[in-house]
């Protein structure tokens, strides 16, 4: 077993569920000390999972967790982290309202006489910490106000301070640039080098390929396969990340595609989206594809008017639409299903009556009083309609299940007798029953003219339901594909598709991607 | 165009660096406000600061309030607030006197230490339920505020404690200065020393900071989050519990209103003094001070001959403005992190290649 003692980290056939859902059914991942091991996977596969349980910021539920050698089970952040394991998550951690300095070693600030604070040598240290990243940082500013680049160099030094032996990067390039993914390559080799062991979650699979030794591949929350990066393609990783069937979905039927409902031209939002630009007509499905983080929800909330954008356009039936302004979208005939349902869409206090009622109650109110009569009356048909499956109209919304909830949710959009359904993530957390059933109802109301926007992580769902998928990466539509030439691969290819990091990509965006 | 990220280090020396940070706190806005108020108030009626009652009274009625506000900082800091403190303090002063009707020898220091470690009880209760209970502060020091204060009415009564029950050398304590500086006043500027002292210069201060910066990065980061909340609330109710302690010294009667709604006072004074509601930021100093203006506007607009319903519509004023003035400097400081970032980048940007060379 002279093996074993070399590998750093040691996973075996994790579990972890959340309530009914299972993240990780099999999570399994061995990292050699002095060695750079990629983890990647669809949305979903169960990457941030893993990383939560080898932090212990989750429990496992079952398998074996060998650190050095060594079966561990953290119950804290604290416990992983003086063992010597950090975590740079996808979001950095920071307190924006303490110095650059205190932030990296806040806990264990060094210490002068009488156990007080030496703020002196902090700082220094700090410089010395940033001098060997090549970076420079006034370790004395706030965080408050740096960009996400300076704040990924701020939970790295906090790492390399912390003279761990394994360090985990949740997506660390994601927001940085072509100067900066160097350096922070140049910064992980060289810990490498020291003999310590790095995990690297990344959707840039050139990225994965110019860092990383091994690879280790999941999907639905299993480990799927390991191989050296030498021994593997980009086509292969990208197979065995999709390898899922699509005809156990529902299939969008053909519906007659009528006039342009939704124009968005030119969209644009500083540092979320660029130059974003697309046409939905009644009858249609558009999906919105990519990668969670792209921007698709983003582009979503400001063409409905939720958050606000620099420039563009958004126009319904030629009519354009006022930025900021969800009521004029709602008057103009656009509904939106948000991305999660329990926090945006839907009153999970309140009766399924009183959801479905909830957009339209102008109508219903007599001398300004809502009764739950009125309620109750303008619900029925929707509910029945969508067949919800629900005892009574006041029963709560929150007692239902998430595909009875999701169904509510669109309900009470309908009853606004829109002429365009922004819908996000329709099947999040719906069992695979009721999945079908949400999408029977979606290719329903295409088939009735409606003009459908759907974003979605999951591939299958969008394959199956989209008449044309759009591709979001890095906040640009970097592919326009249509129903016939839309293969997994394609959409993969498009939504990981890497960027010239030179930060001058103005003519590379909307390029058709060859299926 | 954004290729680096190199935000240059302060190229200041040290002193200056302090010094301009200094000039630009909020605590020494504070302190010039105070200043000029009192500065006015003496202009009217010369006795309010040059008559030895005058002196005596500028110094030592701002005492207990500026206990009560460093404690108050203390939790505010931490993203909560300890709305028990005002019941907290009228129960322990009560506490006194019942305990040297009792014990009528008992050595004075053991009073205090009873009252500190009685305050630290409730304090502790206020901590269980926030850090473990997961209820919101506001919400559980509401309820202890009406709880302790219920326990309070239903032992006294409509009885009082005298300043015939205390020792001469207790009573002594209230009206004793060194140096014309009364006791009461050095024990209260003791208080804050110490805490503010913690707060910026010990690991367990620093982190009490951090708390109330990001709750859930404190967590992530692995922070003793539970931990550090539950010794803020403690803190904050031995510190009512000294206050109350001193108040019995102080005015030698208690009767079942002492210390009613003081606590409003004691979050009032940490806001005007710069600590931020939503926790993160502020210092104790800040909030001793504004707890001295609180007290002393109250006792100065009289005397300027303003009307009762003014001088609270000024104090109410003076705590919506100081609000409103942090919402715009927070606003503004962030703009100018910004800035200062972006200014790097765009200086730097020519010169990429000398990225590695040594920060100033």
């Amino acid at each position: 077993m002279a093996e074993a003692s070399q590998l750093t980290l040691e996973l075996e056939g994790v579990t972890k569920s959340f309530g009914s859902v299972a993240a990780l059914t099999n999570g399994t991942l061995r990292v050699a000390a002095g060695s750079i091991h990629a983890l990647v996977g669809e949305n979903g596969a169960g990457k941030s999972t893993l990383v939560k349980v080898v932090a212990g910021v989750h429990r496992r539920d079952g398998g074996t967790f060998r650190f050095h050698g060594k079966d561990v089970d953290f119950h804290s952040t604290a416990e992983s982290k003086s063992a010597g394991i950090a975590v740079i998550y996808q979001e950095p951690t920071l307190f924006p309202d303490l110095s650059v300095a205190e932030n990296i070693f806040m806990g264990r600030q060094p210490l002068g006489r009488g156990r007080r604070i030496d703020r002196g040598r902090m700082y220094a240290e700090s410089e010395a910490l940033f001098q060997r990243l090549g970076v420079r940082l006034d370790p004395r500013r706030p965080a408050r106000g740096l960009s996400i680049a300076d704040q990924q160099v701020i939970e790295i030094a906090k790492a390399i301070s912390l003279d761990a032996s394994l360090l985990i990067m949740d997506e660390p390039t994601a927001a940085l640039s072509g100067v900066e993914v160097d350096r922070l390559f140049a910064i992980a080799r060289s810990l490498r080098d020291e003999g310590r062991a790095l995990v690297f979650i990344s959707h840039r699979f050139d990225e994965v390929f110019a860092l990383c030794d091994t690879v280790t591949v999941m999907r639905d929350g299993a480990h799927v396969s390991t191989q050296t990066i030498a021994g593997t393609t980009v086509d292969d990783i990208v197979a065995q990340m999709v390898g899922r069937e699509v005809a156990e979905l529902f299939p969008k039927t053909p519906a007659p595609v009528g006039d342009v409902v939704l124009e968005v031209g030119g969209l644009s939002s500083a540092g979320v989206f660029h130059d974003v630009s697309f046409q939905v007509r009644a009858g249609e499905i558009v999906g919105l594809a990519g990668l969670v983080g792209a921007g698709r929800s983003e582009i979503a909330r400001a063409v409905f008017g939720v958050d606000g954008y620099d420039a563009g356009s958004v126009r319904v039936l030629g009519r354009e639409i006022p930025s900021r302004n969800p009521r004029a979208a709602i008057r103009a005939g656009m509904a939106f299903v948000p991305e999660d349902r329990r926090q945006q869409g839907l009153v999970t206090d309140g009766s399924v009556a009183r959801n479905v009622a909830g957009v339209i109650r102008r109508g219903l109110t007599r001398a300004g009083i809502l009764t739950s009569g009125a309620e109750n009356r303008a619900a029925g048909p929707w509910a029945a309609r969508l067949e919800v499956k629900t005892n009574a109209l006041d029963m709560h919304a929150s007692t239902m299940s998430g595909g009875n909830q999701q169904k509510v949710v669109i309900a009470k959009w309908l009853a606004t007798e829109p002429k365009l359904l922004i819908i996000d993530e329709p099947t999040r957390g719906i069992d695979v029953g009721t999945k079908a059933e949400v999408h029977r109802l979606l290719s329903d109301l295409a088939g009735q003219g409606l003009a459908i926007v759907m974003i979605s992580s999951e591939l299958p769902e969008v394959l199956g339901m989209a008449d044309r998928v759009l591709v979001v990466c890095e906040g640009r539509i970097t592919a326009e594909i249509d129903r016939a030439e839309a293969t997994p691969e394609a959409v993969m290819r498009a939504a990981t598709r890497t960027q010239t990091h030179s930060g001058e990509q103005g003519d590379s965006e909307k390029t058709e991607v060859p299926a | 165009m954004s290729d680096t990220l190199l935000i240059e280090p302060s190229a200041k020396p040290p002193l200056q660096r302090a010094l301009g940070n200094l000039l630009r706190s909020r605590e020494i806005a504070v302190a010039g406000v105070l200043v000029l108020l009192i500065a006015f108030t003496t202009v009217q009626s010369t006795g309010f600061v040059f008559s030895a009652d005058g002196w005596r009274n500028l110094l030592v009625t701002p005492s207990l309030l500026l206990i009560l506000a460093v404690g108050q900082a203390v939790v505010i800091i931490t993203r909560n607030v300890d709305l028990s403190v005002g019941s907290t303090l009228g129960l322990t002063a009560y506490l006194t006197g019942k305990v040297f009707i009792a014990v009528p020898d008992l050595p004075i220091v053991l009073i205090f230490v009873i009252g500190i470690a009685f305050g630290g009880a409730l304090g502790l209760i206020n901590g269980v339920l926030v850090a473990y209970g997961r209820v919101p502060a506001m919400v559980i020091t509401l309820g202890t505020l009406y709880i302790y204060r219920g326990v309070f009415l239903s032992w006294a009564g409509s009885d009082r404690v005298n300043a015939s029950d205390f020792p001469r050398g207790f009573n002594q304590l209230g009206t004793a200065s060194i140096l014309t500086i009364p006791v009461i006043t050095l024990i209260a500027l003791a208080v804050m020393l110490l805490v503010g002292y913690y707060l910026s210069t010990a690991r367990g201060g620093r982190e009490l900071y951090a708390i109330g910066s990001d709750p859930d990065a404190a967590t992530l980061y692995g922070l003793p989050v539970t931990r550090r909340i539950l010794v803020a609330f403690v803190l904050s109710g031995a510190l009512a519990g000294l206050a109350g302690v001193v108040y019995a010294a102080r005015y030698g009667t208690v009767s079942s209103g002492a210390g009613l709604s003081i606590e409003l006072q004691a979050v009032g004074a940490a806001v005007i003094g710069g600590v931020a509601i939503a926790g993160g930021v502020g210092t104790v100093w800040g909030a001793a001070i504004g707890a001295v203006l609180l007290i002393t506007i109250n006792r100065a607009l009289p005397i300027v001959g303003i009307s009762d319903f003014w001088q609270r519509a000024v104090v109410g004023a003076l705590i919506i403005a100081a609000i409103v003035l942090d919402r715009f400097y927070a606003a503004r400081q962030e703009r100018q992190l910004v800035a200062a970032r972006d200014q790097a980048r765009n200086e730097t940007d020519p010169s990429v290649n000398a990225k590695a060379g040594s920060p100033a």
